[in-house]
């Protein structure tokens, strides 16, 4: 077996996530390389979820029975624990959606309704990067289309990087936000955050991070970012589906107005008007997705205690080893850094001239499983030129053995279709 | 192997080898695409008639919508509306069958080297793939027969 500095116990790891003993086709362990579309979950978060249910379930913030109040504390106490794993000065800034796709929905919306300082409109411009998930244009798009303000972006190199040669142009005194990824979920790329905020920052633009590819995987520190909202989502973190953070800065969600109206976001409500509730509460409208956000609150949990920059360093590890071991494949091209340096766990690729549907249906025969298509990021395939690219990507449970099967698999898929 | 029921020779023939490739003129033109992989389609039909004088098509897509989109060519080409038609719909009722359908002779008449799709079937993530050139061919149809038929209402 290889054994590479910096990696984890993954045979320990392994036995906290069932689904890794999985038998697909005939008796083959599943080999997971698709972390990045969504991580699998340890016991410790599928007990906390099944333990909520089965003890504390009530709904929050209304009850004075022992259950509601059980259920509040569990849903707030999940609040703490966010709070805490990105490095929140306040509880109050965390804003529970029910993924990053709502949570940058939010953020464009709050700052579509707003009134200056904030407020986009015609005058104004919206900045953001050819490399960004769909979560992260579309919102801003349908933003630019409603209030007419431009839409501007960030170019890419050949290697997959910013082009920040025109930071000066991109983002201009027009420009009131500029909102990108921080690890592309398609190329891996960890995009340059200082560089992008420093400039921001001089035009006084507000800036939005993307964090749903880093969360996962390396020490999230929202005050370091220096960003005014930071956004990411539960699912990819070991947490389960149908829970998203919204992380901004308290002034700001004292200032902004609220999107979505109902229960849970109010303080009074006549049939003339209403007041609202004090952030995070303010942007929560309705019964939010409490067992999920305990479940959250386990994911967390789970992650601190193994270390996230331990996990970085295994990923790190485990990214060189990938990427070397992949250059020994004939005719694949990789899309994106070609080195470990300054990207995530996430390598996309092409194989000659076989459609990276056709890699993804093979490798799925041997038990494993990557993604294929264009990752919800298809600027970065017109951008290149290329239909689609097969993903593989990592977590804290994958291991050289499973980089060693995907080559091998690669390798029976350029002899099916040769 | 489960997944020689997909990739036949007779579609990875086609696959290497497709018929009527490249753009040609046509009495319309559509473009469709599968969102969920990217795989995308331009298609022209002409019509001399109600006899299908050609269908030219180019595209990006896996093996399984370029191998469709040549065997649509081979099959459709020279035929009758009517009659290409019944192969559309039972090619369609074959790809939605969700494996539970073994082609019998007749089906295997209508449909020659289309039965090979049988497998597919199974694979609901590459169904749409197969069905790609055939939804484009139907709507390019449906646009191409709308501007004839306007055409000759107005003098
Ligand atoms: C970079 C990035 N942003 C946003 C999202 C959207 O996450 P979700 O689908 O959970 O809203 C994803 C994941 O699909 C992503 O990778």
């Amino acid at each position: 077996m290889t054994h590479l500095p910096g990696l984890l116990d993954t045979e320990a790891i392994r036995k906290d996530f069932p689904i890794l003993d999985r038998m697909v086709h005939d008796g083959k362990r599943v080999v997971y390389l698709d972390n990045a579309a969504t991580s699998q979950k340890p016991r410790q978060v599928l007990d906390a979820l099944s333990g909520y249910y089965e003890r504390h379930n009530a709904n929050v913030h209304r009850g004075v029975h022992v259950l509601a109040e059980e259920a509040t504390a569990l849903y707030e106490g999940a609040r703490d624990k966010v709070a805490h794993f990105v490095n929140a000065p306040s509880r109050d800034e965390v804003i529970f959606t029910k993924n990053a796709s709502e949570s940058l929905n939010l953020v464009a919306n709050m700052l579509g309704w707003a009134d200056e300082p904030y407020r986009v409109d015609s005058d104004t411009e919206v900045v953001i990067t050819e490399m960004e998930h769909h979560s992260n244009i579309v919102p801003w798009q349908l933003l630019a289309q409603r209030t007419g303000a431009k839409l501007k972006w960030f170019g890419l190199t050949d290697d997959g990087r910013l082009d920040l040669s025109n930071v000066e142009e991109v983002i201009t005194e027009k420009t009131k936000v500029v909102s990108f990824t921080l690890v592309s979920n398609i190329m891996g790329t960890v995009n340059p955050v200082e560089e992008i905020v420093r400039r921001a920052q001089e035009v006084g633009a507000l800036v939005v991070v993307d964090a749903s590819q880093a969360a996962p995987h390396m020490v999230l520190d929202v005050q370091a970012l220096q960003a005014d909202f930071v956004a990411f989502t539960g699912h990819k973190m070991c947490g389960p589906t149908g829970i998203g953070v919204l992380w901004g800065r308290q002034e700001l969600l004292e200032d902004l107005p609220p999107f979505l109206g109902g229960g849970e976001m109010i303080e009074t409500v006549s049939m003339h008007s209403s007041t609202y509730a004090p952030a995070p509460h303010k942007f929560e409208a309705g019964t939010p997705p409490v067992a999920q956000a305990v479940g959250l609150g386990a994911a967390v949990d789970y992650l601190s205690a193994i270390g996230m920059d331990r996990i970085a360093a295994h990923e790190h590890a485990l990214t060189s080893y990938a990427v070397e071991r992949l250059r020994e494949v004939p005719d694949l091209r990789i899309i994106g850094p070609t080195t470990a340096e300054d990207r995530g766990a996430a390598i996309s690729f092409v194989l000659g001239d076989i459609h990276p549907h056709d890699v993804g249906q093979v490798l799925d025969e041997q038990g494993i499983a990557v993604r294929v298509g264009h990752h919800c990021a298809r600027p970065v395939c017109l951008r290149y030129g290329i239909p689609a690219t097969t993903r593989a990507s990592f977590y804290l449970y994958s291991t050289p053995a499973e980089v060693d099967a995907l080559v091998d698999g690669l390798e029976y898929v350029r002899n099916f279709f040769g | 192997m489960k997944l020689d029921s997909m990739y036949q020779d007779v579609i990875l023939d086609h696959y290497k080898n497709p018929h009527g490739r490249g753009l040609r003129d046509g009495d319309a033109e559509v473009h469709h695409v599968n969102p969920t992989c990217g795989d995308e389609i331009t298609l022209r039909v002409r019509y001399e008639g109600d006899r299908i004088a050609d269908v030219s098509y180019e595209g990006q897509g896996c093996s399984i919508s370029q191998a469709s989109a040549s065997v649509l060519n081979e099959l459709l080409v020279g035929k009758e509306l009517a009659e290409a038609r019944r192969i559309q719909e039972t090619f369609l009722e074959l790809m939605q069958s969700k494996g539970q359908l073994t082609p019998d002779d007749a089906m295997e008449d209508v449909l020659e080297d289309a039965v090979a799709f049988a497998g597919v079937s199974k694979y609901p993530a590459r169904v749409k793939c197969a069905l790609l050139s055939w939804m484009a061919w139907k709507d390019a149809t449906a646009q191409a027969l709308d501007d004839s038929a306007a055409k000759e209402r107005t003098p």
